[in-house]
């Protein structure tokens, strides 16, 4: 095993001490079976989500500077964050700290003011928990933990927008053999089919499940939703893994919807990309949250003989 | 010159004679269509500079057209008046008068940043768009669109507490737009976790209530963020020309 992110800090994000639970729990399991240490970034906030990026986008900038911040004084070159808007954001404020003077100068001013330390680009690298598992155990790591495995488990695998998009903040994808595809992006695949999964071709892997607008347009995420379960449906899948809180709460709560106010039924079931892996390990469901998910994937994995 | 946009025409300007006859030719119905020309004085030759002024709206001067954001767009497949490319084109037009017909559709971008990774010109459309359904709220063209009243919502917590606690965001969201809480999808939504997980969600309910989850010693954060807060209002009201509007009241 590589020494490379055995210890990160760790950044949970609003969603995963509330609706995301599961999430949390299930990255926190999975890391303990691998042999990987995360330490839970002191007294963090909210890295400013889409919402304040609308409101003013250097403001969002310094929200997560903050977080950044935070890592480099408890001494760590690395942050974790499971949640893809919180890795999003994190990387979007290094990247712009990188290349814009004026959200240098606002999280300069705002730093100050509340009196922490300034963060500067280059001091901490942000990783995706993807990035952390396919680049410390990597898939022969994952292969030596398994226990049981996912055999005859069908998975479409779905990594939504803010994983891969735009491009410009991600400097470390598209870098050939290895790295990950904006384009197409496979660490999710990589790990579940370490673990025995069959994965699905899905077409719509980086398709979006209209989160930013879950609760204020919800008749276009309903669309957007069953959009994607149908067609992962259609590609034979029993499973949508997932690798965001705000996607997998989306698909959760519309495919209900999709169900009570479009007449529109679809089976397949939702879970953390983590719960799988942990699944795979013979972590008990208990552990990883398996009772929290709104869809109920037990029936179909104790039929499958998983649980 | 083609029409490669025939949706862009509007029906009102399609003009077809059911009986025509002209010099002995019978052009009755499909064979006398067309559209009606028109001439545009209005221009609004500053709207372009406002909304390259709001956040987001920085790089729309790099647009040469070439409809990578529309092709690439999550709602314009759902809706075809969804239209980036064509609204960037009015903007730097300044055709405000053809921009508000759809002036009630455009907050409904998504931010999947399709636009924005197609885009060869990096003029970063997500952003247009949110610069533009700002723009078009503050000059009071549109009542707050239900995404800003969320966003508003969202970031209050935020600024006020550092953290969000997703119960009251939804709460509060519902309360602000005038929804109910015992919409059919939620309640069965509810009444499916509390059967298999009594315990543990009022548990959680109760607990999220009564402990909000909060950064400790946010004070100082969040006064440095109204007061910047405050500024950018201030900063946008005066680039729309709206504060001398409020002076002259």
């Amino acid at each position: 095993m590589s020494k490379k992110y055995e210890k990160v800090a760790y950044y949970p994000g609003c969603a995963l001490e509330g609706t995301a639970q599961s999430y949390d729990r299930s990255t926190k399991a999975i890391g303990k079976e691998l042999g990987l240490e995360t330490v839970e970034l002191d007294n963090w906030n909210c890295c400013g989500a889409m919402e304040v990026k609308n409101i003013d986008p250097k403001l969002q900038t310094y929200l997560s500077a903050r977080n950044l911040s935070i890592a480099e004084d408890m001494g760590f070159d690395t942050v974790m964050a499971p949640c893809n808007g919180c890795y999003h954001n994190l990387k979007k404020a290094e990247y712009d700290l990188k290349n814009d003077d004026a959200s240098r100068e606002v999280n300069e001013r705002l730093s100050s003011k509340a009196g922490h330390k300034t963060y500067e680009a280059g001091k901490v690298e942000t990783i995706h928990a993807l990035d952390w598992i396919k680049n410390s155990v990597g898939e022969e790591g994952i292969k030596d933990k398994i226990k049981g495995g996912l055999k005859g488990l069908k998975i479409a695998n779905y990594y939504g927008c803010m994983y891969t998009r735009p491009r410009h903040i991600f400097p470390e994808k598209d870098q050939g053999p290895g790295s990950e595809s904006t384009h197409k992006p496979h660490f999710m695949d990589d790990l579940l089919a370490a673990a025995g999964a069959e994965n699905v071709e899905y077409p719509l892997k980086t398709a979006c499940c209209g989160g930013a607008h879950t609760l204020s347009d919800s008749d276009t995420s309903t669309k957007l939703v069953l959009n994607l379960l149908q067609a992962a449906e259609a590609c034979g899948a029993d499973v949508i893994a997932t690798e965001c809180p705000t996607c997998h709460t989306g698909l959760e709560m519309h495919q209900i919807r999709a169900a009570k106010a479009f007449g529109k039924e679809t089976k397949v079931k939702i879970l953390y990309f983590t719960q799988l892996l942990g699944l795979a390990m013979g972590v008990s469901p208990r552990k990883l949250g398996l009772q929290e998910n709104f869809s109920d994937a037990m029936p179909m994995l104790k039929e499958k003989g998983l649980i | 010159m083609p029409i490669h946009e025939k949706s862009l025409i509007r029906p009102e300007n399609i003009i077809e004679h059911e009986e025509l006859i002209i010099d002995g030719v019978d052009v009755s119905g499909h064979w006398s269509t067309f559209i009606n020309s028109r001439a545009i004085t209005d221009y609004n030759e500053e709207m372009q500079d406002e909304i390259a002024g709001l956040a987001g709206g920085e790089f729309i001067h790099r647009c040469w057209q070439c409809g990578s954001c529309t092709n690439a767009c999550t709602i314009n497949a759902l809706n075809n008046d969804f239209n980036p490319r064509y609204w960037i084109y009015l903007i730097r037009m300044g055709m405000e008068d053809e921009l508000l017909i759809n002036k009630d559709i455009i907050w409904q971008c998504v931010s999947c940043n399709k636009c924005t990774y197609a885009c060869p010109r990096d003029v970063n459309p997500e952003g247009v768009m949110k610069a533009t359904s700002h723009w078009l709220e503050l000059k009071g063209h549109t009542p707050k669109s239900p995404s800003m009243i969320f966003d508003e919502g969202f970031s209050e917590q935020v600024f006020k507490t550092g953290k969000i606690e997703d119960g009251l965001v939804l709460r509060q969201f519902f309360a602000a737009t005038g929804q109910k809480l015992t919409q059919t999808w939620l309640v069965s939504m509810l009444i499916g976790l509390m059967r298999k997980l009594p315990l543990t969600m009022l548990t959680r309910l109760g607990l999220a209530t009564l402990f909000r989850p909060r950064t400790k010693n946010w004070g100082a954060a969040s006064e440095a963020i109204n007061e910047y807060v405050n500024e950018k209002n201030e900063e946008n009201q005066r680039l729309l020309g709206l504060d001398n509007l409020e002076d002259r009241q």
